[in-house]
């Protein structure tokens, strides 16, 4: 055996095969891992604890030494998902169950199972200002098929993958790499995807896009010309002009009608680039990955010199970029050339506020999918029933404990954000189609009346005692807890 | 601070789950009620000591074995010297490929010994040992990747074909795999025979010096395994058809050997989405893609 370890393995002692885990890793059992540094136990079945505070997500289990400190029999401050409640190997965990739990008299129950879906697919928010790839064009993992570029939107691209038709519609192997994909992405993992005449991105949900290998930071805080907008006031009297620099529509202060609104004066300021209407401009320079999304790094390149008729010597100028990241200040000399200077403190407040302004850039993937079918069957023996109790918010949709958008219309088919799901709580079959959690939550009474299987429903105090595959998690700070009582209330 | 041994039924009342440290069993058994109750009893008798008696042993077990290698004193530490045995001269194997079979097949023998039957199997994380009386069969489902739970395929097993021992092993699997196979899934005498072999054939999937396959010596990643600096795999690019193609020719030979020999009488080898069957007995493997318990949207 080795004697010399990384710094922060830890030696498991919860048996005998007092396993070594490095950091990160879990021991020969898969049960117990090294998280930080820290031992912790990691077991399938996810129970969500309602907690106040915003702890870390992933706590040790509770039942070592006996130390159960009984708080999660309260019933209603454990919320069951539907996680590793119906895979089938190993042969431990649970199938689908229903169970109940009552919140301030009511008797609520939870219906928790996984679903297979082959009809489901993701739709992607990348914050960038880059160009990603023309609209309708191909997007590839691994070379395969998997989705196309939809709209653009403020300050963002929107991707669609998956669907039913990359996933068993095309090759074998576009249907698993497809599969392979949206399993990843709603994973949180990162995926490579290139776009058809377009770019190549890294994306993972909830992390900073990487387009053509340069991460973005933050979101413009508008385009050029709505930045003038935004700031003409600010700027107003302690600087002659301010070019804002954006690959889509430069903004100029002193041409732009925000400018001429409060009265500044010409300056006689010439801007490379084609002219959309006063003030804006089209085109400054290529795209790129310099100023405001442009390829440059010196501004002065997308200036002519200034007219002479209008200039003078002494005329300060501001120029700076959507995200405020970039910025430069001048003064013109006799000769009404540019010249380098200091940025006065008057104008540090207005960049720091474009830069405030900016949020951070993130890739966003909702899972989109329709629960049709033998899942509502596993519900109730009258499925429609469960479409109507959905729609009339009798029941509630929660996917590991998430809160689901149900789209109008016909059907059960709903979108959630997977960053507000517990880690890893997605799966696949190789048919190929994607497992995911679902739970549908609703008042026993109205369980009954929908058809449902109210034999089969456990008391939440039964499915806790099976301590020994479950694991407890701190549901997530910004999700409305799945049990609040006003299921049935009639209210949204 | 040590976990008691975990000794409980499951929630459908049949089954019996058995967990101690990184050992976690399902058992069943049919039968006559009392017999399946005394049958139950054994296997935990027998259950509670058998984690203390391999780790008594364990650094002896993580040794590779030779020919002339010390021989373990335990009794599932012998059967598991066995099971390497025949491949010990030929390759790097240590006792402890065949751990998760051998512990398998000692539960099931204490419950066989201790009460009549008419079936019953020892699951131990997907290597299986199986007891069947006579006219009894059991329907089997494989998963395709074990990190990835679901079933692709699945086969019968009936009293009176040999076979009492499955197991599975894959590079995405809960151990180390030197090859780049998906799941290899094998049919042999024994669960601790299934397991060796099945650790054998998974290495014989492979692609030697890939530039899409990552490895990483074993130590790197679990300081204390029994494989020391052997570079094992932990990641497979997409492979080209033909590429998959020879990597399974290259598992599906050793495999032919495997069973030429006697060692084992089927495998199914998995190599991103494709399928190899070594052997006829495998051939009415149904390959299916639907798990019972998942309900389809």
């Amino acid at each position: 055996m080795p004697d010399v370890f990384p710094p922060d393995t830890v030696r498991c002692d919860a048996c005998p095969v007092l396993c070594y885990i490095k950091r990160g890793h879990a021991g020969a059992c898969d049960r117990y891992a090294n998280l930080e540094g820290q031992l912790v136990r990691v077991d399938p079945h996810i129970l969500l604890d309602r907690a106040k505070s915003q702890g870390t997500p992933l706590v040790p289990f509770l039942e070592r030494q006996g130390d159960w400190d009984g708080k999660i029999m309260k019933g209603q401050e454990t919320f069951v998902t539907a996680i590793g409640a119906g895979t089938t190997y190993p042969d431990y965990k649970p199938a689908p169950f229903i169970v109940s739990s009552e919140v301030e008299g009511v008797d609520i129950v939870t219906v928790v199972t996984e679903g297979i879906f082959s009809y489901c697919g993701v739709k992607l928010k990348i914050d960038t200002d880059r160009y990603l790839g023309p609209e309708r064009n191909l997007v590839r993992a691994q070379g395969e098929l998997v989705g196309h570029v939809t709209t653009a939107e403020y300050g963002s691209q929107m991707l669609s993958l998956g669907g039913v038709h990359h996933l068993t519609g095309g090759s074998k192997s576009e249907g698993r790499v497809t599969c392979e994909t949206l399993l990843d992405l709603c994973n949180g993992k990162e995926v490579e995807l290139t776009i058809d005449d377009g770019a190549s991105v890294r994306v993972a949900a909830g992390k900073p896009p990487v387009v053509n290998g340069k991460r973005e930071e933050r979101m413009r805080v508008g385009c050029g010309s709505a930045t003038i907008g935004m700031f003409a006031k600010q700027w107003f009297g302690k600087v002659d002009d301010v070019v804002v620099v954006d690959d889509h529509i430069t903004g100029v202060l002193s041409e732009h009608q925000a400018g001429k609104l409060l009265g500044v004066r010409e300056t006689g300021i010439a801007i490379q680039g084609r002219r959309s209407t006063p003030g804006r401009y089209f085109q400054v320079a290529e795209p790129g990955t310099g100023w405001g999304g442009t390829n440059i790094s010196d501004p002065l390149t997308i200036l002519k010199p200034f007219k002479t008729k209008f200039a003078w010597p002494h005329l300060r100028l501001l120029m700076v970029s959507t995200t405020g990241e970039q910025f430069a200040y001048y003064e013109l000399d006799e000769a009404l050339r540019p010249v380098e200077k200091a940025l006065p403190e008057a104008l540090k407040e207005s960049v720091g506020r474009i830069r405030e302004n900016c949020e951070p850039a993130l890739t966003t993937v909702l899972f989109m999918g329709g629960a049709g079918g033998s899942l509502r069957a596993g519900v109730t023996e009258n499925p429609v029933r469960l479409t109507d109790s959905v729609k009339r918010r009798l029941t509630r949709v929660t996917c590991g404990g998430a809160p689901a958008y149900i789209w109008p219309g016909g059907g059960i088919t709903f979108m959630v954000d997977v960053t507000r799901m517990p880690e890893n709580a997605f799966g696949y079959v190789p048919t190929p189609a994607l497992v995911a959690p679902i739970e549908f939550t609703l008042k026993r009474e109205d369980y009954g009346l929908l058809g449902g299987h109210v034999d089969y429903v456990r008391p939440l105090a039964d499915v806790l005692k099976e301590k020994e595959r479950q694991r407890q998690l701190v549901s997530h700070a910004q999700n409305p807890w799945p049990l609040k009582p006003h299921i049935g209330s009639g209210e949204s | 601070m040590r976990d008691p041994a975990l000794i409980r039924m499951l929630p459908d009342g049949h089954r019996l789950h058995l967990h101690d440290g990184p050992i976690d069993l399902i058992i069943e058994a049919n039968g006559a009620p009392r017999a399946v109750s005394a049958a139950y009893e054994a296997a935990a008798r027998r259950f509670v000591s058998i984690l203390d008696e391999l780790c008594s042993e364990l650094p002896l077990l993580r040794t590779r074995a030779l020919a002339n290698s010390e021989r373990p004193r335990g009794a599932v530490a012998q059967h598991m010297f066995a099971a390497v045995e025949p491949y010990c001269e030929d390759c790097f194997i240590t006792p402890m490929a065949a751990v998760a079979g051998s512990v398998a097949e000692a539960i099931l023998e204490s419950m066989t010994v201790a009460a009549t039957l008419e079936r019953a199997y020892v699951n131990n994380g997907g290597d299986i040992a199986l007891y069947l009386a006579d006219s009894q069969c059991y329907k089997i489902g494989m998963v395709e990747r074990p990190d990835r739970p679901s079933l692709f395929g699945s086969l019968e097993i009936s009293a009176a074909d040999p076979v009492r021992g499955i197991a599975t092993s894959g590079w995405r699997g809960r151990s180390f795999s030197l090859g780049i196979a998906d799941a290899v899934t094998v049919l042999a005498d024994s669960a601790s025979a299934a397991d060796a072999a099945a650790t054998i054939i998974a290495n014989a999937v492979n692609l030697p010096n890939h530039s899409g396959v990552t490895r990483i010596s074993a130590r790197e990643i679990s300081p204390d395994t029994d494989l020391g600096d052997l570079l094992v795999t932990r990641g497979v690019e997409l492979l080209s058809d033909s590429e998959i193609a020879a990597a399974l020719d290259s598992g599906a030979r050793v495999a032919e050997t495997l069973r030429a020999q006697g060692l084992i009488h089927s495998s199914a080898l998995c190599l991103q989405g494709h399928t190899r069957v070594v052997s006829p007995l495998l051939a009415q493997i149904s390959i299916e893609s639907s798990p019972r318990s998942l309900l389809h949207a």
